[in-house]
């Protein structure tokens, strides 16, 4: 049992490297974001199903059931939250062509 | 068998107290507000993660209802922040 609770971990712990190196590397916000939200969900969800894998049939499990639920609702609709902010204030989302353009010379028409 | 419980969870905390600090980072140093709410989120998640850990280390269930509340006022703090920061950039 202890083998499928460290699978698990493995899983979250890779999860969450491509998650922290994607929001610290990726141009954009709305690329951050996608590399935010997919990835620490999917570790989160992973850490929480291997702590359910070690806490065995006791009322622990229930609760960490119920956080999981109420975590895996929330954090798509918190990145949705930040992403329709984004949007709304204004922020033009990143293109390598303008990135191009600006390594040619030319000005970049707003 | 050579793994011992405890020790994968307590390794378990200390690799995701080291990956927040990457958050942290991008919390620092993001240009705009959105960024910033970016970093806080993934930070808020992975504490989250930290917490249950431990719950689930020192066998004691009521520390989960400290996660839940954690999880609940994350959400209702990303929620407010946009609402605070949109009205604002409406109002200039």
């Amino acid at each position: 049992m202890i083998w499928v609770a460290l699978v698990f971990f493995v899983l979250g712990a890779v999860f969450s490297i491509m998650g922290n190196l994607g929001v610290l590397v990726f141009p954009d916000v709305y690329t951050r974001l996608q590399a935010s939200s997919t990835c620490s969900t999917t570790s989160v969800f992973s850490i929480f199903i291997a702590c359910m894998v070690i806490a065995g049939l006791t009322p622990m499990t229930g609760k960490i059931v119920v956080i999981t639920l109420f975590f895996i609702i929330t954090s798509p609709i918190a990145s949705h939250i930040i992403a329709r902010y984004a949007w709304e204030s204004e922020i033009v989302p990143w293109r390598r062509s303008y990135q191009d353009r600006r390594l040619l010379g030319e000005e970049d028409d707003g | 068998m050579g793994i011992a419980t405890d020790d994968l969870l307590l390794y378990a905390i200390y690799f995701f107290i080291g990956s927040s600090l990457i958050g942290v980072i991008r919390v620092v140093l993001g240009p705009t507000v959105a960024d910033r709410m970016t970093g806080l989120n993934l930070v808020s998640a992975q504490i989250l993660a930290v917490l249950v850990l431990y719950a689930v280390r020192e066998g004691r269930p009521n520390y989960l209802d400290v996660a839940l509340v954690y999880d609940i006022f994350g959400f209702i703090g990303i929620l407010a922040m946009t609402r605070y920061f949109a009205g604002r950039a409406r109002r200039s």
